[in-house]
């Protein structure tokens, strides 16, 4: 008996994201186990006695074979239970349920700037192709892919909020407003809006919109490039030409015509800029003080904590699988041939 | 990014925060305290696990103790906190202490004798990494119920010797002696861990702060205890906000936004100097630069190329560049503000003065290898002696590895010569006289990682049972002259090059008063501060 389409299809996504999955953990967790980094004297530090040391030794579990280790590892991410945190003691879920709609508000915002600009900018570019305005999108991007993010993030600090004052400095919200409105999702945009508390989502917003614009340059850098890119193909096609021929005003040629058949293309470029802002950007972070997920686990690398580290993987990977999944979907929407 | 692109980043950044100027917009409330600081190193709040700068900081606001250091007055050493006093004993083994009345925990619960003993059985029995502070008196996870017992408004400790007591009390002002509230910990205590696991992340103390929150590498926020025996503290809320880099902790104090900025460079401490409403303050922190050779090195065992060694530091060319404002020259194990602290730094650069004592010991075409954490001021103290040594006929070289490499071959005995750092455990002079001169047992198989002397191989010639009787001396001037004698012998025989001591400066809004972050012997406190 044959299975039906729809699910074999869901069965061989499903099987594709449990391997993909447990590659992914198998990595991180040998990458973890050989680091030059001892879990044992992250936690009691070099000064502690013998049995101190071998008491925690042993509460890890790490006098058991590496295998053994993996396969506990595992069962429990089965259960969604990541552990707690070897260092600060709290369940690595809370953790990440803290720091990721930090990251996704961020990123969400920063995609947002780099789609709405660098859409456009690049379709102009290619229709304008060797003109100023393509000239000017061509620094443009060139400015974004070679300018250090650190460097640009500190003096966009220094000037929009030290010397102008137009913007909130590190941190998500001003002291004045820190916990002020209840976290239903974590997201203190939304939050305040739910809580109707306008000084709040003022305030956040002052905060959130250096880094996110910050983000949404490089974001934009690359998006307006590849919008150029695809759009001079389809433009240089001949059903561009026929259209023209026809008398079709350009606004349609460019839009309806051209701009419809790279869309397919476009959504793979957005949703790996997505993904990659998703992961968090660990060096704006650091700049703004923005307590996102880069930093968690950048963090728990460096001080070995490697629940931390396997927990905040199996979240980044998901954002992966998720994304691909949904660029999938939007590609059947946009392309029948996909279906 | 590498430590080099960072490097230039910085200065870029304190190039263009120097030509512009930073206003500043906004001030902090007059009854709020607002500190950038790097708070990542906070792993557990519990005062019987907690051993890191940051945390000891949060445990100091938040607990009292049977005896405490003043932040107006850390150099007069311990004075009485949850104790208003105490008797030793005739044979000096036993401490009474005799609690203070009316002080009640931030649950309302009394603190009484019984909460203190509970506290101090608790850290022994519990072991973790701060512990040895109290077990070196001799309690035991087995026998701590019945050395620390208390009695009506009594509290009585019983060591397994005689001690100076200025050396019990000075333990019992670090962190690990704050007393906890016994029902609300053990309320909360899972599967017989004493309340570990809740405590990791809350509190149950009675000093003038009560934690709000701790959320990890993010924030802490105080609010004051009205209640607190000493009286409220001016400051009503004190946040904590974990800043990492060093130009965006400049921009929030120059802008106004918070009032100390606790981890600037040496860039921004000089650029935020001459801002508007901010001074910066000097103090001198326990962490001590060090340099050891290995003693089971032939040649650098003996007596006067160790002494060569000590002329081949430049130690005021560098404390005037690369460590300029962050270190200052000491050659001492006792850090200075320690009790037995000495001031004496009788060695300079001299490479003359050092090829003659090479010539003296018959060396000729010395090759060591030293070993450097990676750590730029550390890797470019390392360079600075390279070249002093080469032009004294001596190749260095260098091996730079993470903490696990080199101090795994470190405490092996492996190295020649070893560049790190020595921080003080708490504040008496046993807790680095106890380590740089103290080896009872040189051999291998002691395996006594713990103490510097053993992993440098150093048969310290006396000095032990020196630093022995130092610890019994219960007159405290003459336990001072007894850490003087000691260290002017270990200037002059040790194998340890001792050269830097920190200096952590803090910027503040210029209405910032009464500012201390502790020195060398304890942590940061805020109750004293007034704005």
């Amino acid at each position: 008996m044959s299975l039906p389409p729809w699910l074999k299809t869901t069965a061989l996504t499903l099987g594709s994201i449990a391997v993909t999955m447990l590659g992914l953990l198998f990595i991180t967790f040998i990458i973890g186990r050989v680091m030059p980094i001892d879990p044992v004297l992250a936690i009691v530090g070099e000064r502690a006695a013998q049995s101190t040391y071998d008491a925690v030794y042993l509460e890890l579990g790490l006098d058991k074979p590496l295998i053994v280790q993996f396969g506990y590892y595992i069962w429990d991410v089965i259960r969604l239970d990541f552990g707690t945190s070897l260092l600060n003691a709290r369940p690595v879920s809370e953790d990440i349920a803290r720091v990721f709609p930090a990251t996704l508000e961020l990123a969400t915002l920063g995609i947002t700037i780099g789609i709405v600009l660098g859409v456009p900018l690049g379709v102009l570019a290619a229709v304008r192709k060797g003109s100023w305005i393509d000239q000017i999108a061509r620094v443009v991007a060139l400015v974004g892919y070679s300018m250090p993010i650190f460097w640009l993030g500190l003096m966009g600090l220094l000037i929009f909020y030290g010397i102008l004052g137009w913007v909130g400095g590190p941190g998500r919200v001003g002291i004045f407003y820190v916990d002020v409105v209840p976290s239903v999702t974590g997201l203190i945009l939304v939050d305040a809006i739910l809580d109707r508390n306008w000084d709040v989502f003022k305030d956040a917003f002052s905060h959130i919109i250096l880094p996110a614009a910050l983000l949404g340059y490089y974001s934009l850098a690359y998006i307006s490039r590849m919008t150029r890119s695809f759009m001079l193909e389809q433009l240089s096609a001949e059903y561009v030409t026929t259209a023209r021929v026809k008398g079709m005003s350009e606004w349609d040629v460019i839009w309806k015509h051209a701009f419809k058949n790279i869309r397919v293309q476009l959504i793979t470029v957005i949703a790996l800029s997505y993904a990659n802002l998703l992961e968090g950007s660990v060096l704006t972070e650091i700049i703004f003080s923005w307590p996102g997920i880069g930093s968690y686990i950048t963090t728990a690398l460096l001080s070995a904590d490697m629940n931390a580290v396997l927990g905040g993987t199996v979240v980044v990977g998901l954002i992966f699988i998720l994304l691909n999944i949904f660029s999938d979907l939007l590609y059947k929407v946009f392309d029948p041939r996909a279906r | 990014m590498n430590a080099i692109n960072r490097l230039l980043t910085s200065a870029a950044v304190g190039f263009a925060l120097s030509v512009s100027t930073v206003t500043a917009f906004a001030e902090t409330p007059a009854n709020m305290l607002v500190i950038a600081h790097r708070i990542d190193d906070v792993t557990t709040i519990d005062p019987a696990e907690s051993f890191e700068f940051a945390g000891s900081d949060i445990s100091r606001n938040v607990y009292s103790r049977l005896v405490n250091l003043d932040p107006m007055d850390l150099g007069a050493g311990y004075k009485p906190d949850l104790a208003e006093s105490w008797e030793v004993s005739e044979d000096g083994k036993t401490i009474t202490f005799t609690m203070r009345d009316g002080v009640t925990f931030h649950s309302g619960n009394p603190v009484t004798a019984e909460d203190a003993a509970f506290s101090l059985q608790r850290a022994v029995i519990l072991n973790k990494t701060p512990a040895f502070i109290l077990t070196q008196f001799g309690f035991t996870p087995e026998n701590a119920t019945e050395t620390i017992k208390a009695d009506g408004n009594k509290l009585m400790i019983t060591t397994d010797k005689k001690y100076a007591t200025s050396f019990v009390l000075n333990c019992l002002t670090a962190t690990i002696g704050a007393v906890v509230d016994k029902a609300t910990v053990m309320a909360n205590e899972v599967d017989g861990d004493m309340g570990n696991t809740w405590l990791k992340t809350n509190s149950a103390g009675s000093g003038p702060y009560k934690l709000d929150s701790w959320k990890p590498n993010e924030s802490v926020t105080l609010s004051s205890n009205p209640d607190y025996y000493g009286g409220a503290p001016a400051m009503e809320r004190v946040i904590v906000r974990h800043v990492l880099e060093s130009a965006s902790q400049r921009l929030l104090l120059e802008r106004g936004d918070i009032d100390i900025a606790r981890n600037l460079n040496p860039e921004d401490i000089a650029g935020a100097s001459g801002a508007d409403g901010v001074t910066i303050a000097d103090e001198l922190k326990g962490r001590l630069m060090y340099l050891a050779l290995n003693q089971k090195h032939p040649e650098l065992s003996k007596p006067e190329v160790r002494q060569a060694f000590k002329y081949l530091i430049d130690y005021e060319g560098m404390r005037d560049s690369f460590l300029k404002g962050q270190y200052t020259i000491h050659q001492n194990f006792l850090p200075a503000t320690y009790l037995g602290a000495s001031d004496e730094n009788p060695f300079s650069y001299n490479i003359e003065k050092a090829k003659e004592l090479l010539a003296a010991a018959g060396i000729e075409n010395l090759e060591v290898e030293i070993g450097v954490r990676e750590a730029q001021e550390r890797i470019e103290i390392g360079q600075s002696f390279q070249n002093a040594a080469a032009q004294a006929g001596i190749k260095v070289n260098i091996t730079v590895g993470t903490a696990k490499q080199i101090l795994a071959r470190y405490r092996a005995r492996e190295l020649d010569v070893y560049l790190g750092a020595w921080g003080p455990d708490y504040p008496d002079p046993q807790t680095n006289a106890g380590t740089f001169a103290y080896n009872p047992d040189n051999s291998d198989a002691a395996n006594a990682t713990g103490l510097l002397a053993w992993r440098n191989s150093w048969d310290t010639g006396g000095l032990t049972e020196k630093v022995d009787a130092a610890v019994t001396e219960g007159d405290r001037d003459a336990r001072v002259q007894m850490y003087l004698d000691i260290q002017a012998e270990f200037r002059e025989t040790s194998p340890f090059v001792v050269m830097f001591q920190q200096i952590e400066q803090s910027a503040l809004r210029d209405n910032v008063t009464n500012w201390s972050t502790g020195q060398a012997v304890t942590s940061a406190a805020y109750w004293q501060v007034t704005k």
